[in-house]
């Protein structure tokens, strides 16, 4: 199970059971370190930033209050908005594209598939190395104007010689299929899902003379659903997050014309570049509420498709 | 072959014919099911590849042959990249390999032993406080990260490896305090009893019992560690600026933005050197990768 979904049982047995309290001296020693950075590094740093989204702060004068100026002003930022743009775009679209692909792969490998080992490792690698600066740079250099990608499709004898990367229209594109190449990891996970699915359901339905889409729509598809249901809330949750690629990408300016301009690559500008320390935070809470609000969304929307055995 | 198609062949097999028919077109559909998955998997691996082979080719080759082969091996790029920035890259990995050391020794140590607390003890708050590292797990940390920075800031510990290690030492990595939650959970409380009877503290049954046990989540644990860590990039960026304690991925990303096209080769070697650690740690651990996202369900 994973953690989003012991987080939804948590939540729903709330109040129910008391927790007793036997072992509090050795349970405040194995806690300790986490207690620690709970409150040090967590706690105490969330309520801070709250505070901070209020004010105006340079870190190097003191910070100023300003009340919900920084909120204001960013629903006029326009490229602000444009980061919201870049983001929301990369998010809808790569990620059903990747769990999709992952699916897939999963479903063709799981039959049986001789040399299994060697594919799981061949599509899992690059999502391995996918976060890396070094990956981040090839791909700058296969979708450059004479990198490999415009070599490739110079065997089909088309002759393409604009960069993908340096052109507004493509660059947010080229980022996308870094995402969806990265398709091995949720392709493990839908794997060891589709070993759970007890043959005799397949059996069952082969007799009732459902064929293989059949079976997979109605057997499949629902016995999967909520592994599929909770990679796609943290596939969401990361991918609002994504960073590395679009800074190396872009050389650190979200570029060309604020094409890969992500959202916590505006953020780290405005912060550390720029040292709007209060816009910063308080770019990083609304994207709280986002991911917030996107995940509740998710859940609600559960009940209609995630089937669960109880 | 599964046993959905054997019993499909069961019920065709009455007129024989037939049954000869699927036969055939059951190992032509295997074998072009062979093709385009094998296709499909050099595909996503090929960019790889060719970064392999570019690392050893002269930049007017570099964007002009697209094959693999490499006629003349340029050995030299290796040498060029290793010592083009103001160190040499064999100090930037040995920055990247300390902060990886701590960070695995850190996670395994203090990830399990809250897990430990979580699974096994009745405190108050339990549940509160779980739920809390749960929610952690799923909330973007930019929320934390600027006024961890400020706090870094006024103890002067920016540009040592402090805000990147002892985080670590804190537990603040959720993602294995599940993992070992979840594994605590699968091994049967009786060794805790047992050991209770014996007069075992729970340091002894923790430490000497269970811990012994946890072989497999203390390996993905590593795993995860090191490749999460060596990879990370934000933070490094934002702690690491003085060119001494730069880690591979930072002075990486320096190369290329002082990189005109003559030195994409010494580039290329770079960022093929700066994926070998990886590579070697996903060959001889992949199976606590597949083990570790198969039982928590992915981060």
């Amino acid at each position: 199970m994973s953690a989003a979904s012991e987080f939804a049982v948590l939540l729903k047995n709330r109040g129910k059971a008391k927790d007793k309290a036997t072992d509090t001296k050795p349970a405040l020693g194995f806690l300790a370190p986490w207690l620690i950075g709970a409150v040090c590094l967590t706690f105490v740093p969330m309520v801070i930033s709250l505070y901070l989204s209020l004010t105006k702060y340079n870190m190097l004068t003191s910070p100023k209050f300003v009340g919900l100026q920084n909120y204001a002003t960013l629903l006029q930022d326009t490229r602000y908005l444009q980061s919201l743009k870049v983001t929301f775009s990369y998010v809808i679209i790569s990620v059903p594209l990747q769990l999709i692909a992952a699916l897939a792969l999963a479903v063709v490998l799981d039959r049986g598939m001789r040399g299994l080992t060697f594919y799981r490792s061949a599509f899992y690698l690059p999502s391995m190395l996918g976060g890396s600066v070094a990956i981040a740079v090839l791909w700058k250099m296969v979708f450059g104007s004479d990198g490999l990608f415009n070599q490739a499709l110079g065997l089909f004898g088309l002759d393409v010689t604009q960069s993908w990367i340096a052109n507004t229209a493509t660059a947010n594109g080229t980022l996308m299929v870094l995402h969806i190449w990265q398709f091995g990891s949720p392709m493990v996970i839908f794997l060891a899902g589709l070993r759970q699915i007890p043959r005799e359901l397949y059996e069952a339905a082969s007799v009732d003379g459902a064929g293989k889409w059949r079976q997979f729509l109605s057997i499949t598809l629902p016995m999967l659903s909520p592994i599929i249901f909770f990679n796609l809330v943290m596939s969401i949750i990361n991918s609002f997050q994504t960073f590395t690629q679009a800074f190396v990408v872009s050389g650190g300016t979200g570029g060309p014309n604020d094409a890969t301009l992500f959202y916590t690559l505006y953020l780290y500008m405005q912060g550390f570049g720029s040292m709007k320390m209060g816009y910063a935070a308080a770019m990083a809470w609304i994207l709280v509420i986002i991911v917030a609000v996107l995940t509740v969304i998710n859940f609600a929307l559960s009940k209609y498709w995630v089937h669960y055995d109880d | 072959m599964t046993n959905a198609t054997i019993a499909a062949d069961a019920v065709s097999a009455q007129s024989i014919p037939v049954h000869e028919d699927h036969k055939v077109r059951r190992i032509v559909l295997q074998a072009i099911k062979q093709i385009v998955v094998l296709a499909f998997a050099l595909l996503m691996l090929y960019p790889i590849l060719w970064m392999v082979a570019s690392s050893l080719r002269k930049p007017s080759e570099i964007f002009t042959n697209m094959g693999l082969w490499v006629s003349d091996p340029q050995w030299h790029n290796y040498v060029d990249g290793w010592n083009a920035l103001s160190y040499s890259f064999g100090k930037y990995f040995l920055n990247s390999f300390i902060i990886v050391a701590f960070a695995i020794v850190g996670n395994i140590l203090t990830c399990s032993m809250a897990a430990y607390a979580f699974a096994r003890l009745n405190f108050k708050f339990r549940g509160l406080m779980f739920g809390f590292m749960l929610l952690m797990l799923m909330i973007p940390v930019h929320v934390v990260i600027i006024p961890q920075y400020i706090i870094w800031n006024n103890l002067s510990l920016i540009n040592t490896y402090v805000p990147l290690i002892l985080p670590k030492f804190l537990a603040m990595d959720g993602f294995f305090t599940f993992l070992f939650y979840q594994f605590i959970r699968g091994l049967p409380r009786d060794l805790d009893e047992a050991a209770k009877i014996d007069g075992a503290g729970h340091i002894r049954i923790f430490f000497q019992g269970l811990l012994p046990l946890m072989k497999p989540a203390i390996g993905t644990t590593a795993v995860f560690t090191f490749m999460w860590t060596f990879n990370d990039f934000f933070s490094q960026l934002i702690y690491l600026t003085d060119p001494a304690k730069y880690t591979v991925p930072i002075a990486l990303r320096n190369f290329i933005d002082a990189t005109s096209q003559s030195s994409y080769g010494p580039m290329f070697a770079m960022s093929v050197l700066s994926i070998i650690p990886l590579f070697i740690v996903f060959c001889f651990g992949q199976k606590y990768l597949v083990e570790g996202i198969a039982t928590t369900g992915g981060k």
